[in-house]
C-alpha cells in the first residue's frame, strides 16, 4: 500500500511538472503583454525596452521558465502588470471561490446521491422519469443560462416584490457591510444563494444519472439476491448491501469531475460578478497579464491532480478488492 | 428478436449490413429519439433555408427597435433594430457547423489513439494515456480561454475555435475506445483473426472498430453537445465567436443586458440552444439503446 502510494504520488508530481512546462509554453505564446503599449506610436522605445526587461520578456524561454518555477518554490508567484504580488491576490480570491465551491459541492453530492438512489428504487415509474428528465434538462443547460435566468427572473422580481434586496445578484458581499462575521452572515447568504444554486444545478445532473445506474447495477448482483433470500429487511439490504457498493464508483466520478466544477465556478463568478479566482483569471486574460494567468492555471492543475490522486486512494480504501501493485 | 440477435453474434462478419439494419430498426422504436432527430433535421433545414434566402437578415437594420415578437419578426428585434429570428438561425447554423467539425476531428483522433492504445498496449499505451492525463489537467474551457487571444478579432475565428476544440476534446473518446478494445481484444474472434494471419490494421478496422461502433457513436453525440456547450460558453464570455460572425452564446450575452425589459432577447437564443442540446441528448440516448438493447439503463 505504502509503496503504491509513493509511486502514485511520484507520478502525480511528474505529471504536474510536465503540466507546468506546457502551461508556461501555452501562456507565454498566447499573446504579447505589451501589445497595447507597442500599438501606441507615442511610446518611446526605451519604455518598451524597460518594460520588457521588467517582465523578463527579453530573456530566452527556458530562463523565463526557470525564473517562474523557482519563484513558485519560494512562494513567489511573480508580479502583476501593475506591480502587485500575484501570490497575495491568488490567496484573496481563492477563498471567495472556495466558499461557493464547497457549499455547492456539498449540496450537489447530497442531492445527486439521494435523487439517484430514489430514482433507482422507483425505476421506470413516474418519479424516476421525472428525475431523469430533470437531470437531462440541467445537463443540457449552459451554466450561464441558468445563472442569468435566476438573476433576472427570480432575484429581480423577488427583490421588487419585497421592496428590498432579498437575493443579491452581484458581488460576493456588500461593499459597505460592516460588523463582525456573525452580523454579516445574512449578507453573505443573500449573496451566496443564487450562485450556489446555479453551480449545484450545473453539476448535480451527471452525478445523479451515474448514481442511478450504479445502484441499478448493484441491485442485480448475486450477493444482494442472497441477502434478500436470507430475509434481511429491504431497508437493511439497501443500506448495507447495495449503497455501500454503489457509492464507490460515484466517489471517484465526483473527484474526477473537479476540473469541470472549477470551469462551472468560473462562469458562475462571471455571471454574478463574484470576485473569485475565475473573474480574476478572466481579468488577467483581458490585460494579457501573464503571471495572473499562470497563477490560476497552476492552481487549477494542482487541484485537479490532487483530486485525481485522492480519487485513486478513495477507490482502494472503499473497495478492498482493489489490489495495489 | 432473441433469435435474430444470436445469429448476428454468431456470424459478425457477413452481417455488417444487417447490423446497421438491426440498429436502425431498434432506433425507430425509440419514439423520443426519432422525434428529436426529426426536430434537429427541421432546425438544420430551417437554418439553411433562412440563411440562404435572407443572408443579410442579421446585418440589415430595420426600423423597429426592440419590438416584441410579431409576424414580421417572429423572435422580435434587438434594441439596434436587428431581426432576432435571422440572428438565432444564423447563430444556430454556426453552432451546428462548429459542433460537426469538432466531433469529426475528435472522432478520428480519439478512435485512432484509443485503438492504438488498446490494441498494442505496453509502452505505447502508457505514453498515450499519460498524454491524455496531461490534457485533462487543465479544464478545456480554461485552455480555450487562454488560447482565445490567438484568434480574437480574426475573420476565420469560428473555424479556428472549432479546430482548437476538436484538437483537445478527443480525450474522452480515446479512453472509451481503449477500454472497449481492451475487452474485445481478449475475445475468441479476435484471436482467430490474428491466428489466421490478419495484420493489426485489418484486425482493428475489420473486427474491433465494427464491434465498438455503438460506443463510439453514442460518445460522438456527447462530443457534439459538449462542443456546442463549450463554444457557446466561450462566446458568452466574449472570447469565442465575435461579430460579425454570430452564435447563440453571443446572442445570449448581448440579450442579457435587457433581459428584464425585453425578455425575448434572452429567451429565444437561450431556448434555441437548450432545444438543440436536448435533442442531441435524446438522439444519443436512442442510439445507446438501439446499439445495446441488453444494457438496461
Amino acid at each position: 500500500m505504502l509503496r503504491y502510494l509513493s509511486r502514485r504520488l511520484l507520478s502525480s508530481l511528474l505529471v504536474l511538472w510536465v503540466a507546468t512546462f506546457l502551461v508556461f509554453t501555452m501562456v507565454v505564446n498566447s499573446g504579447d503583454p505589451l501589445f497595447d503599449l507597442k500599438m501606441n506610436p507615442l511610446t518611446p522605445d526605451s519604455t518598451i525596452k524597460f518594460r520588457e526587461h521588467m517582465l523578463h520578456l527579453d530573456l530566452p524561454f527556458l530562463e523565463r521558465y526557470w525564473i517562474w518555477i523557482s519563484g513558485i518554490f519560494r512562494g513567489d508567484f511573480g508580479k502583476t502588470m501593475s506591480g502587485a504580488d500575484v501570490g497575495t491576490q491568488l490567496y484573496q480570491h481563492m477563498f471567495v471561490t472556495i466558499r461557493m465551491v464547497t457549499a455547492a459541492l456539498f449540496l450537489a453530492i447530497v442531492i445527486s446521491i439521494s435523487m439517484g438512489v430514489y430514482a433507482a428504487l422507483r425505476r421506470n415509474k413516474f418519479q424516476d422519469r421525472g428525475i431523469q428528465l430533470l437531470s437531462f434538462f440541467f445537463l443540457a443547460t449552459p451554466v450561464f443560462v441558468t445563472g442569468l435566468f435566476f438573476q433576472y427572473y427570480v432575484a429581480v422580481p423577488l427583490d421588487h416584490a419585497f421592496g428590498t434586496q432579498v437575493l443579491s445578484t452581484a458581488g460576493e458581499s456588500s461593499p459597505f457591510a460592516s460588523g463582525s462575521f456573525f452580523h454579516r452572515i445574512p449578507d453573505y447568504l443573500s449573496h451566496m444563494t443564487l450562485p450556489t444554486i446555479t453551480l449545484v444545478l450545473a453539476i448535480f445532473s451527471s452525478w445523479t444519472i451515474y448514481q442511478r445506474s450504479s445502484v441499478l447495477e448493484t441491485m442485480n448482483l448475486d450477493h444482494v439476491l442472497l441477502a434478500r433470500a436470507k430475509g434481511i429487511s429491504p431497508r437493511r439490504v439497501m443500506r448495507r448491501h447495495i449503497l455501500r457498493n454503489a457509492l464507490i464508483p460515484v466517489t471517484t466520478v465526483i473527484a474526477l469531475d473537479f476540473a469541470g466544477l472549477l470551469g462551472g465556478a468560473l462562469i458562475t463568478e462571471q455571471v454574478y460578478s463574484w470576485n473569485g479566482m475565475g473573474r480574476w483569471f478572466l481579468g488577467g486574460i483581458g490585460r494579457q497579464d501573464l503571471n495572473v494567468t499562470l497563477g490560476y492555471l497552476l492552481f487549477t492543475a494542482v487541484i485537479v491532480i490532487l483530486f485525481n490522486f485522492l480519487a485513486d486512494i478513495a477507490y482502494g480504501v472503499l473497495d478492498p478488492r482493489i489490489r495495489y501493485r | 428478436m432473441k433469435l435474430r440477435k444470436k445469429t448476428s453474434e454468431a456470424a459478425p462478419k457477413s452481417d455488417i449490413v444487417s447490423q446497421w439494419r438491426l440498429v436502425a430498426r431498434r432506433f425507430r422504436r425509440e419514439k423520443l429519439a426519432v422525434g428529436a432527430l426529426i426536430l434537429l433535421g427541421a432546425i438544420f433545414l430551417l437554418c439553411i433555408i433562412q440563411t440562404s434566402i435572407n443572408p443579410d437578415g442579421w446585418s440589415t437594420l430595420t426600423l423597429s427597435f426592440g419590438e416584441p415578437p410579431s409576424w414580421a419578426h417572429p423572435f422580435g428585434t434587438t434594441d439596434a433594430g436587428l431581426d432576432l429570428f435571422s440572428g438565432c438561425l444564423k447563430g444556430a447554423l454556426q453552432d451546428i457547423e462548429i459542433a460537426l467539425l469538432v466531433s469529426s476531428l475528435s472522432l478520428v483522433i480519439g478512435t485512432v489513439v484509443g485503438a492504438i492504445s488498446g490494441y498494442f498496449g505496453g509502452i505505447v499505451d502508457s505514453l498515450l494515456m499519460r498524454l491524455v492525463d496531461l490534457l485533462l489537467v487543465i479544464p478545456l474551457l480554461v485552455i480555450l480561454i487562454v488560447m482565445s487571444n490567438l484568434f480574437a478579432g480574426k475573420g476565420n475565428a469560428p473555424l479556428f475555435v472549432a479546430i482548437l476544440i476538436g484538437l483537445l476534446a478527443w480525450t474522452g473518446t480515446a479512453r472509451l475506445v481503449r477500454a472497449e478494445f481492451l475487452a474485445l481484444r481478449e475475445r475468441a474472434f479476435v484471436e482467430s483473426a490474428i491466428a489466421l494471419g490478419a495484420s493489426p490494421w485489418r484486425v482493428i478496422f475489420r473486427h474491433l472498430i465494427p464491434n465498438a461502433i455503438g460506443t463510439i457513436m453514442v460518445n460522438t453525440t456527447l462530443t457534439i453537445s459538449g462542443a456546442i456547450l463549450l463554444e457557446s460558453t466561450l462566446s458568452y464570455l466574449g472570447l469565442g465567436i465575435v461579430p460579425p460572425a454570430v452564435s447563440l452564446g453571443m446572442l445570449v450575452q448581448q440579450g442579457q443586458g435587457s433581459a428584464t425589459t425585453s425578455p425575448w432577447l434572452f429567451f429565444f437564443p437561450a431556448g434555441f440552444l437548450l432545444v438543440i442540446i436536448l435533442c442531441i441528448f435524446a438522439v444519443g440516448d436512442g442510439l445507446q439503446s438501439a446499439f445495446d438493447p441488453r444494457k438496461t439503463r
